[in-house]
């Protein structure tokens, strides 16, 4: 190994072994890599196909999010927040909007909040049939990503409905929304979500019925409970693991007490769980969604905007159940102008991607790639 | 080895031995075995390979609810054409640290070793380069030829990946040789023969004469494994694991550009051609043509020639197996390999066993 070699090599990693009895070796997964889900480098210590010790390298895509967010006033910045988690857009809009109301003081009005939450869980819909299509492809069955596209169109051309964006949508706003529900939309709602329902049958048969998937998935990189919460992990990968915690009902925000939702949790914490737990929660925003259409709350969707976005001084902090854990905004102000004098993001997919190293041990290669995905990291969240 | 038998009656050789040498029956005897051989081997390589390569990517598209290739030719039909001019005229890359020569001579060796199965697939009653008495044992000693252009080729390449991808191909493809080869052997012990010509000869009558069917459920068993077992040796998916994209990202051709590349590719599709081939020669009665024991039917079934049989029975295998790779995800490779020692050598072993029961109580239909 050369020393030039030696020095991409993650701080702290155990060189390879070589002694008479293992020859092990290193072997560098991405950044450019067909299935580590973005820029991610990952750096593995392997002994035949078996792996010894898994290193992520973050920060091929920084750029810087949380510096940019002080120039700005939280009013510019909430369009940002869909760059964390592209596929996860209007749930990091909420987080952010969430800490701006507190700082602001203001409050949100009934059908503000109501299309919030049709959209959060719209957008968990959309995050996790994502998931499905990206894991099945990671095991090498390439279909399974067309079908769950397929469904999620659906889905897609509602938040264009919405907001008239798929994917960056820009849409929050701190006191509600930027505009209020396009005609039809309750009807064409319910039509997509018959539409993922119908698909998720299909996939149950066509996917998780699959001996292979089982096989590949079922046992493989178990996170026990209790090393779940110590490395802060949340959303699917906590609850996979066997730990009941959603905040949507743990700490209701918006109108979620109101809605009547189960919170499905694993029993062994492995990449089968892991994968059950998001199959069962797009059933259960599908649910929260149903209750939602009947009963659609009138009035303004946006409270009435303020002349000043001038920031008082302190410290606020929101979270919000994102499709992949727990985001959560500190913001912090010196009172001295409307910009933010620090925005701090908790992002879901860094801290259940730090799980990765103590799942992969004792692992074969192909294995990583299972476990990778069943973690759905997005790396640009990661790396922000 | 009686190479030159079928230039008898042979209607390719007769009218090339009528316009080319009409006094010359000498000339004429190397000529016809030359003409059956380049039309016999390089025909089906260089023509069929990208006729599979725009089906596989047509029938995957189709799977996926997608079109597929449509921009050149009628339904895309000359994309393939397109990419082999591309890749022809591609620069070959060659990584640093390689070791040259095998490098460059790896691609060669599935290929050759693909021609060389070629030479014993009967197309027609007397369209086959060379009918060998011992005809399975060939097709088995050069089969495993194709192994060591892969490993040659990865371990030249220098590459993690590769090396990754050789381990596993040395590994998976000598497994599933042994049960290739007990599956093999079965057919030889049902129709008592070991010459491929002589194999296809043995299922004459109706449909129900197929080794398929004719030794009852012993034959259909045998049908299923050989082709999950074929289907490995072929390194085809589900059992792709030598080139497993999203773990290896491209296996033993990691390091591979142009045509190098384009070889291996190559010799992949000719394989499966040949294992099609010898699925429908071993099981579903070869060139002879389907009879379903009526009459009318049965003359007008009869009346297409060998050959195309023959290729409709390849191309319902070849669509068998795309089938396959579009359906399921892939497999590790311990369990891949636990599948072969633990499942299939054993079930083979006994449908072995049940098979030389068949045979000598005679409960063969």
């Amino acid at each position: 190994m050369t020393a030039r070699t030696r020095q991409t090599l993650p701080p702290g990693f155990l060189l390879p072994v070589r002694d008479g009895e293992t020859d092990e070796f290193y072997l560098n997964l991405g950044p450019q890599h067909p299935s580590t889900h973005g820029a991610l480098r990952v750096v593995v210590r392997l002994d035949g196909e078996t792996i010894r010790e898994v290193v992520p390298r973050l920060g091929y895509i920084h750029r810087g999010i949380e510096y940019q967010a002080e120039r700005d006033n939280v009013l510019q910045f909430v369009h940002f927040a869909d760059r964390f988690d592209y596929l996860t857009a209007l749930q990091n809009e909420h987080a952010v909007c969430l800490a701006a109301e507190k700082a602001l003081g203001i409050g949100v009005p009934e059908r503000g909040e109501w299309i919030r939450v049709v959209a959060d869980e719209l957008t968990r819909i959309s995050s996790h049939l994502i998931f499905l299509g990206s894991f099945g492809t990671d095991l090498g069955g390439t279909t399974t990503f067309l079908y769950a596209f397929k469904m999620r169109e659906a889905v897609t051309q509602l938040f264009d409905e919405l907001c008239g964006a798929r994917l960056t949508t820009n849409f929050l706003r701190p006191g509600g929304c930027a505009r209020d529900l396009p005609e039809g939309f309750v009807q064409k709602t319910r039509a997509a979500l018959e539409t993922v329902k119908r698909g998720m049958d299909e996939w149950d048969v066509f996917l998780s019925g699959n001996v292979i998937f089982q096989e590949r998935t079922r046992g493989v990189g178990i996170l026990p409970a209790d090393r779940a919460v110590a490395l802060g992990c949340s959303g699917p990968v906590l609850r996979g693991s066997g730990v009941e915690f959603d905040l949507r009902k743990k700490e209701p925000y918006s109108l979620y007490s109101k809605f009547d939702f189960d919170v499905p949790v694993g029993s062994v914490g492995d990449c089968w769980d892991r994968y059950a737990v998001r199959v069962e929660e797009i059933r259960q925003s599908a649910r929260i969604l149903e209750q939602a259409l009947d009963d659609v709350p009138e009035g303004p969707w946006r409270s009435k905007e303020k002349v000043s976005w001038r920031l008082d001084e302190g410290s606020w902090w929101s979270e919000v159940e994102t499709a992949k854990g727990i985001l959560g905004v500190q913001l912090e102000s010196q009172g001295k102008s409307d910009k933010p004098w620090r925005i701090k993001v908790r992002s879901p997919s860094f801290s259940n991607l730090m799980a990765l190293d103590e799942m992969c041990r004792g692992q074969k290669v192909a294995d990583l790639v299972a476990i990778l995905g069943s973690i759905d990291p997005v790396i640009p969240e990661v790396d922000r | 080895m009686n190479a030159l038998d079928l230039s008898v009656n042979h209607p390719v050789g007769d009218f090339v031995r009528e316009v080319l040498f009409p006094n010359c029956p000498d000339l004429a005897w190397a000529a016809n075995g030359l003409i059956a051989a380049v039309a016999l081997v390089l025909f089906p390589v260089f023509l069929s390979a990208p006729f599979l390569i725009w089906m596989e990517r047509k029938v995957c598209a189709h799977m996926q609810a997608r079109l597929g290739p449509m921009r050149h030719g009628p339904h895309g039909a000359f994309q393939t054409i397109a990419d082999v001019m591309k890749l022809l005229f591609k620069e070959i890359a060659l990584p640093g640290k390689i070791d040259r020569l095998p490098y460059l001579l790896a691609p060669a060796i599935p290929l050759t070793a693909s021609f060389l199965s070629l030479a014993v697939i009967p197309w027609d009653h007397d369209l086959q380069v060379a009918d060998p008495e011992q005809g399975i044992l060939y097709l088995l000693a050069v089969g495993a030829l194709g192994i060591l252009g892969i490993l040659v080729g990865a371990w030249a390449s220098n590459s993690k990946f590769a090396l990754l991808g050789a381990m596993r191909a040395g590994a998976q493809m000598l497994s599933y040789e042994v049960s290739l080869g007990i599956l093999m052997l079965l057919v030889a012990l049902l129709s008592g023969e070991s010459s491929l010509r002589e194999i296809v000869l043995s299922q004459q009558g109706t449909a129900l004469d197929w080794w398929i069917f004719k030794a009852p459920v012993v034959g259909f068993l045998a049908f299923v494994l050989y082709l999950v077992s074929s289907t490995a040796e072929l390194n085809r998916g589900p059992f792709d694991l030598v080139e497993a994209e999203q773990e290896l990202t491209a296996g033993y051709q990691t390091e591979y550009s142009g045509m190098g590349f384009a070889m291996f590719y190559l010799a992949e599709y000719v394989n499966m051609v040949i294992q099609a081939a010898l699925v429908s020669t071993f099981f579903l009665g070869g060139f002879l043509p389907l009879q379903i024991g009526i009459a009318p039917v049965d003359g007008i079934l009869a009346a297409a020639p060998g050959i195309v049989w023959m290729v409709a029975k390849i191309l319902l295998v070849v669509f068998v197996y795309m089938w396959f790779r579009w359906s399921f995800p892939r497999p590790r490779i311990d369990q891949l390999l636990a599948l072969e020692w633990k499942t299939l050598v054993p079930a083979n072993l006994v449908l072995f066993a049940l098979g030389v029961l068949l045979v000598s109580q005679g409960w063969i239909l």
